[in-house]
């Protein structure tokens, strides 16, 4: 393996497991909030409920943390000519996160999970919302660093190619992050929505838990149906309109589409054939790639055509398939929480096995959405690594050979197997205690 | 004088995480001496519960701020010393395992694994950082394109300066360092236990920072005199820079004071004492480099503050949230440490834990 595909490799790989604990502890750091809320209002449930929602948390947000340090490790361990170019910029939100984000939420972690005895109930309810603060903090700074690599601002680039930090408001304040920050923090709340209907459902099924169980159906399906709408209108949609009006080339590859057009179609399946440049066994909706990005019947949507190949992301077909992935699961997100807020308005839904089921197996699905979101926006920067400023083959470390890095990529992976196997089980002893009634605060 | 201000600023944040992590690592390094049953292992457990990740953090944030500060040693440091960097992650994973697994997956045959884990990773990340910064003080390979990678171990196991070859990761000085650092961090350990348990463990620690304190001063001795045989920027620096002495002299005085306080067995003041010297000791080392953040076994080569630092605009600006964002995140800490209870009982009911409603089950 050489060198660069060995890093870019490592990096996916531990990004990648990374974001599937925070998606989930940054939204369920919400929901504990709200339900540590509505203790607080004397709903005793609600109570009980954090209670086993904190366990949950504090297993993820474990795993979160032991692999979220490579990550910024390797910011100079794998790429350290983009360490050193971008320093002057990138470096001040990663500072920042560890300084205001990580510092808050790790403090107060421990008064969350340990001290529930020892601090009042108004005190507790603070460390959960100083912990929730902290994870969203943290979502944003390094949605910060995403965005200037997806779409660089208040920076220059001197002549030696160092970039320089021009204005820190500007960078701290780029327009791409907004958007950005909105679609993700909300696909993070359908994470950990679906995994709180999910358990709910669960319980349900089996007849256990019955005033817990209810009150995670109320509390995930409402969150739920609200992200998961949100995530759709305005966010994604945002978030399309801007790659095609930045980055037209990621924008074609990601809809499959390879020839300019007027009046475009939207591709809804089908398999991109890069001998032919065309879509095999497609199933095309006509004209609504124009309507849905330009709001006119016969805009002209530029295709792949336009560009030379070098400029093409290098993997059009697994971009195309993460984008289309996301999108799909997301449409039925949306119909699948609709549906269950339907019945739970009509307070029927726990006669609906069928649907229960349906939403105990979605569990997975918000996890497997996300990913495939994150490859649609980190494949489709390549072949930049800052868009436009920097490629990402410059920036490698260069005496960090392909062997090592392939050594310390098996090693990860190796490593991620057992966590992975750890995390399960522990989780699978969460869920089958269950949560337990009587109060922490009683026994003072 | 902005990088140089930047110099002693990314050291408080490494100082910050040596001191706070360092006793939980000591902690680790001890817990299988100091408790035997399962109520002990708990008991030393519950003790770090709450705070180990929050130590830990500062270490990100130490990173964080080298990257910051000397973007250029950012990426020359991280990538010269690859592999040992990549250890030092795996074993923090085995570590934080073996703290959580216990409380969020207790069993009663893997509990045992778990502390194994607990033990032996803390044990070798405290020998790995500890190496670590022996190899920032004895200096490193660099080439003429100022870059270097650093094998685990090559034939260079005597690193005299002007010794031909490229150095490892691992000689001779480098392994005093790490042998050093493993006993200082175990005494600190001890010491938090002695201060913040209750009943036995507490006593058997208590007699353990006696040994420890003796092996750790001896190791410091040695330690002391080859630095100065194998990095002359030192005894440089003590000519050009004769305010810097304060560092070790002060280390030298903590040492005295947690002398007496072992001795007399007041047990909180020696916590504070040897917290005082790991940051004196960190500090000198810190002072042993100056002007330069890396130090290449061909002087010439050496990276120089100035080079190594951010631009000027990006230095000034971060000066401005870098500084109260840091006195707001060590007051969080503040406030954390002090909700923890005096001394930690050997049983939970007495106390307080993670699943409070649970007791059912116990
Ligand atoms: C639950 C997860 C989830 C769901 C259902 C969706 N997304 Fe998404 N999407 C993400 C989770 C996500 C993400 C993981 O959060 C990403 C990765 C980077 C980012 O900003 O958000 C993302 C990226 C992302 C991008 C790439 C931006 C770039 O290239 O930088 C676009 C264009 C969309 N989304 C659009 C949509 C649309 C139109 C959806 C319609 C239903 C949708 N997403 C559903
Ligand atoms: C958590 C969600 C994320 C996921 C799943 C993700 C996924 C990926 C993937 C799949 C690649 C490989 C792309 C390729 O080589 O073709 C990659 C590369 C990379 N990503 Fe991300 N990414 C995420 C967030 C981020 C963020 C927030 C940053 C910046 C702070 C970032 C920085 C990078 C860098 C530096 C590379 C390597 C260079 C490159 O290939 O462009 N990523 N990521
Ligand atoms: C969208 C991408 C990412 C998001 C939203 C995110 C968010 C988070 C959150 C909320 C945590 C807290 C622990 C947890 O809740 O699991 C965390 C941990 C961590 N993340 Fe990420 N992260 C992302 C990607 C990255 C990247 C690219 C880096 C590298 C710079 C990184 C570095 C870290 C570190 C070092 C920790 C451990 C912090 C601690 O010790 O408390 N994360 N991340």
């Amino acid at each position: 393996m050489d060198a660069l595909t060995a890093h870019r490799f490592q990096f996916a790989f531990t990004i990648t497991y990374h974001y599937l604990f925070p998606q989930l502890t940054m939204g369920l750091a919400l929901l504990i909030a709200v339900l540590k809320y509505m203790g607080l209002r004397g709903n005793v449930r609600a109570n009980e409920a954090a209670r086993f929602w904190i366990k949950v948390f504090a297993l993820a947000f474990v795993m979160g943390v032991v692999t979220g340090i490579p990550l910024e490790f390797q910011f100079g361990t794998n790429w350290a000519r983009f360490s050193e170019a971008s320093g002057g910029v990138i470096s001040q939100t990663l500072a920042m996160e560890g300084v205001f984000a990580f510092v808050l939420e790790s403090a107060f972690l421990g008064l969350l999970v340990y001290g529930e005895k020892r601090l009042s109930a108004r005190a507790h309810f603070a460390a959960a919302v100083a912990v929730c603060v902290g994870t969203w903090m943290s979502g944003w700074f390094i949605i910060v660093t995403n965005a200037f690599m997806q779409h660089p601002v208040g920076h220059e680039v001197l002549d030696d190619g160092t970039i320089a930090l021009v204005s820190l408001s500007a960078y701290l304040t780029n327009p791409w992050a907004f958007v950005q920050y909105a679609h993700t923090m909300v696909g993070s709340v359908v994470t950990a929505s679906f995994v709180m209907t999910g358990i709910g459902a669960y319980y349900t099924l089996l007849d256990e838990h019955r005033e817990h169980a209810a009150l995670f159906l109320k509390v995930g399906i409402v969150a739920g149906v609200l992200s998961s709408i949100a995530i759709a209108l305005p966010t994604g949609d945002l978030q399309s309109k801007m790659v095609a009006e930045h980055q037209p080339i990621t924008f074609a590859a990601m809809e499959g589409h390879f020839e300019t057009e007027e009046g475009a179609g939207l591709v809804i399946v089908g398999q991109p054939n890069m001998e032919t440049m065309t879509i095999d066994n497609p199933i095309v909706a006509p004209r609504m790639l124009s309507i849905m990005t330009h709001q006119r019947w016969a805009s002209r949507i530029e295709g792949l055509n336009e560009y030379p190949r070098a400029e093409w992301p290098d993997n059009v077909p697994l971009l195309y398939y993460a984008y289309h992935v996301m999108v799909g699961l997301g449409t039925m997100f949306m119909a699948l929480m609709v549906l269950a807020a339907f019945f739970l308005k009509r307070g029927t839904l726990r006669k609906k096995r069928l649907l229960l089921w349906a939403l105990l197996i979605a569990t997975p699905f918000p996890f497997i959405a996300n990913t495939a979101g994150w490859m649609t926006s980190e494949l489709g920067r390549q072949p930049w690594l800052i868009h436009g400023v920097m490629r990402t083959a410059d920036g490698t470390s260069l005496q960090v050979s392909g062997g090592n890095t392939l050594f310390t990529l098996l090693g990860f992976m190796g490593l991620y197997a057992l966590l992975s196997l750890v995390y399960i089980l522990a989780l699978v002893k969460i869920v089958q205690k269950g949560p337990a009634t009587g109060s922490a605060s009683e026994s003072h | 004088m902005l990088e140089t201000t930047w110099f002693v600023l990314a050291a408080l944040p490494l100082i910050a995480y040596a001191v706070l992590d360092g006793f939980d690592l000591g902690v680790g390094i001890l817990h299988l001496r100091v408790a035997k049953t399962d109520d002990e292992r708990r008991q030393v457990l519950r003790s770090i519960g709450p705070v180990w990740d929050g130590n830990e953090v500062w270490i990100v944030v130490g990173g964080a701020t080298l990257f910051l500060a000397f973007p250029r040693l950012f990426g020359v440091a991280f990538s010269g010393f690859y592999l040992p960097l990549m250890m030092v992650l795996w074993l923090l994973v085995f570590r934080a395992l073996g703290i959580e697994m216990r409380h969020l997956m207790p069993h009663r045959l893997f509990d045992r694994l778990w502390d194994t884990s607990f033990a032996v990773a803390s044990a070798l990340l405290a020998f790995g950082l500890g190496a670590a910064l022996g190899n920032v003080v004895r200096g490193v390979s660099l080439d003429e394109e100022g870059i270097f990678f650093a094998p685990l171990w090559s034939d260079v196991f005597w690193p005299a300066p002007g010794a031909e070859g490229q150095t490892g990761v691992l000689d001779v000085f480098t392994v005093l360092c790490g042998l050093t650092t493993v006993a200082v961090l175990a005494l600190h350990g001890a010491l938090w236990l002695a201060s913040r348990l209750e009943g036995v463990v507490a006593g058997r620690a208590a007699n353990d920072a006696k040994r420890l304190y003796v092996a750790a001063l001896v190791l410091t001795v040695a330690l002391t005199g080859a630095t100065a045989w194998v990095q002359p920027n030192l005894t440089h620096n003590l000519g050009a820079r004769p305010v810097g002495i304060v560092f070790p002299a002060l280390g030298a005085v903590s040492l005295a004071v947690l002398g007496h306080a072992i001795r007399t067995q007041r047990w909180a003041r020696a916590f504070r004492a040897s917290a005082a010297w790991i940051a004196f000791l960190i500090g000198s080392a810190a002072y042993a480099i100056f002007p330069y953040v890396l130090l290449a076994r061909i002087p010439e080569r050496s990276l120089h503050l100035s080079d190594a630092a951010n631009l000027t605009h990006a230095l000034t600006v971060a000066l401005y949230w870098w500084i109260p964002g840091v006195l707001l995140g060590a007051s969080y800490f503040v406030y954390a440490y002090r909700q923890l209870p005096a001394r930690v009982p050997l049983h939970e009911d007495a106390g307080d834990d993670g699943d409070g409603a649970d007791t059912s089950e116990e």
